[in-house]
C-alpha cells in the first residue's frame, strides 16, 4: 500500500511547481523566515487561547478559520444556515478544546479540520464515528521545540504546494475531500508532498516505538 | 490494544481518506479506527490525509459570516459549563476500544449466535445500509464459500485465516468486492475471530445458505 506517496522522491517534480521556487524550505530554513512568509502564527494563536483564554487571539483565529469551516461545510451539502451554525459550534469547539492541541502532534489548520470534520458527521451526517484508540507520548522522548517547527514547516510547505498547484488539479483534491468522490474516482496524480508529512510521522512512531521498547 | 506482529494487509487508500474526511459510513469507520489503533502505518497514513483536509481548508475561500457571529461564538462559549477534562472509564478490554464500545467490553462478553458447522457471529449495532458483525470461526473451520455484491472488509482480531488470497493474521484487513469468491479457513491451533463489515449482503453459493441467509442477515 501507500504506492501513492512512496515513489515521489522530489516532492514537486510532477506538481508543475518549479523547484527553484521552494529550495529554502527543502534545506531546512530557519523561523524567522517562516513568519515573514506568513502574517498569523496559527499554532501561536491556539496556545495562548489553551494557556490564557486570550481572546484577541481567538478572535484572529475565528476570523480565518469560521468563513473556512462554513465553506467546507457548505461543499459537504450543509445549507449557508446549517453551515453558519455548525461552523460557530466548531469555533466554540476549537476555544473549549484548546488545552488539547499539541502542535508536534499537528498542525493548527490540520487540528481544526478534524474538528471541523467531526462536526461534519456529528451534525450533518447525524451519525456516530468511532475514533482509534489515543497513542500515549511520553514526555521524555518530545523534542518538542524542533518536532513543532518541523512540522509547522512541513505542513505550509503541503498548503504552499496546494496552493500552487495547477486549478484544475487543485480543483480535483478539494472534491476529493470535500465532497464524496471516492479516492479511485479522482486519480489522485497531482505529486503533493504527502510523503515529507508521513515520513515525519512515521520517525515519530519509530522513535516512540524504541522508547516503550 | 498493540499489536506486536507485523501487520502485512492495510486499509486501502480510499477508506482512509473517507474516514480522514467524514465521508465514510460508521460500519467502515469502526472497522477503519479498530485496525489504526492496532497499526502504525495505517495511523501515519490518516494523519497524512488529515494534513491534506487541514492545508486544503487553510488555502480554501472564505464563505462570508453573518454578522454578530464571533459573539453568537462568544455567547455559545459563555453558556456552555466549563468543560471538566473527562476521562472516560473503561474497563481493560482484548480489543481496541472503538470496538469495545459496540460489544460492551471484551471478547467474551459478545453474544454469540450460532449460524452453522461451528461458526458463530454476533451483529454490531450501526446506522446506515452497512452490515458490521463479528465472525467467530473455530480453528480449522470454513467459512461457507461465498461471493460478494459489494465491497467486504474483514478485520482479524484474533487467530487468523486463509483464503484463495492469503493468510491473515492480527490486525490485518481484507478487501473483497463483487470479483472475489472465496472460502476463508481459520488455521489450526486456535480459533479466529474476525470483524466483518459489508456494504451489501453476502452471496452464498450453496442452495441451503441461500435460503437461511435473509434469518441471518448476513
Amino acid at each position: 500500500m501507500l504506492k501513492l506517496f512512496d515513489d515521489i522522491e522530489n516532492p514537486y517534480s510532477q506538481s508543475g511547481i518549479s523547484s527553484a521556487s521552494v529550495p529554502e524550505y527543502a534545506a531546512g530554513m530557519g523561523l524567522s523566515v517562516l513568519e515573514n512568509n506568513k502574517s498569523h502564527d496559527w499554532e501561536e494563536l491556539l496556545l495562548m487561547v489553551s494557556e490564557a483564554k486570550d481572546r484577541v487571539a481567538f478572535r484572529q483565529l475565528f476570523n480565518h478559520f469560521a468563513p473556512r469551516i462554513k465553506s467546507f461545510l457548505m461543499k459537504a451539502g450543509a445549507d449557508s444556515t446549517m453551515a453558519e451554525e455548525c461552523s460557530q459550534e466548531a469555533m466554540a469547539t476549537v476555544w473549549n478544546k484548546a488545552k488539547l492541541f499539541d502542535p508536534t502532534r499537528a498542525s493548527a489548520s490540520t487540528w481544526i479540520f478534524t474538528i471541523a470534520r467531526n462536526k461534519r458527521i456529528d451534525a450533518i451526517r447525524k451519525i456516530r464515528r468511532p475514533e482509534p484508540d489515543e497513542l500515549t507520548w511520553p514526555d521524555e522522548i518530545e523534542p518538542a521545540q524542533e518536532e513543532a517547527l518541523e512540522l509547522k514547516q512541513q505542513s505550509e510547505i503541503l498548503a504552499d504546494a496546494i496552493q500552487n498547484l495547477p486549478e484544475k488539479q487543485r480543483q480535483l483534491v478539494e472534491k476529493a475531500f470535500f465532497k464524496e468522490l471516492s479516492h479511485s474516482e479522482i486519480a489522485l496524480e497531482t505529486g503533493l508532498p504527502l510523503g515529507t508529512i508521513k515520513s515525519r510521522i512515521r520517525l515519530a512512531l519509530e522513535r516512540l516505538r524504541h522508547a516503550m521498547g | 490494544m498493540k499489536n506486536d506482529k507485523k501487520i502485512k494487509h492495510h486499509l486501502s487508500e480510499d477508506l482512509l481518506m473517507r474516514y480522514s474526511n467524514g465521508t465514510l459510513c460508521e460500519a467502515f469507520s469502526l472497522a477503519v479506527a479498530t485496525h489504526i489503533s492496532m497499526c502504525d502505518d495505517c495511523r501515519a497514513a490518516l494523519e497524512s490525509y488529515e494534513a491534506v483536509g487541514g492545508a486544503l481548508l487553510d488555502v480554501s475561500d472564505p464563505e462570508e459570516m453573518s454578522d454578530e457571529s464571533f459573539e453568537s461564538v462568544m455567547a455559545l462559549i459563555e453558556s456552555q459549563p466549563t468543560q471538566t477534562t473527562q476521562i472516560l472509564e473503561r474497563a481493560a478490554s482484548d480489543v481496541p476500544s472503538a470496538l469495545s464500545d459496540y460489544i460492551g467490553g471484551s471478547l467474551h462478553d459478545v453474544k454469540w449466535r450460532p449460524i452453522g458447522l461451528g461458526v458463530k457471529q454476533s451483529l454490531l449495532k450501526t446506522s446506515g445500509n452497512s452490515t458490521a458483525r463479528l465472525l467467530y470461526i473455530p480453528a480449522g473451520t470454513a467459512v461457507p464459500h461465498h461471493s460478494h455484491n459489494g465491497n467486504e472488509l474483514t478485520l482479524v482480531l484474533k487467530g487468523a485465516f486463509e483464503d484463495e488470497v492469503a493468510r491473515f493474521g492480527p490486525g490485518d484487513v481484507e478487501m473483497a468486492d463483487e470479483d472475489l469468491d472465496h472460502q476463508p479457513v481459520a488455521v489450526e491451533g486456535e480459533d479466529c475471530v474476525c470483524l466483518a463489515v459489508t456494504d451489501a449482503p453476502l452471496k452464498f453459493q450453496t442452495f441451503v445458505h441461500k435460503l437461511v441467509q435473509p434469518f441471518l442477515k448476513i
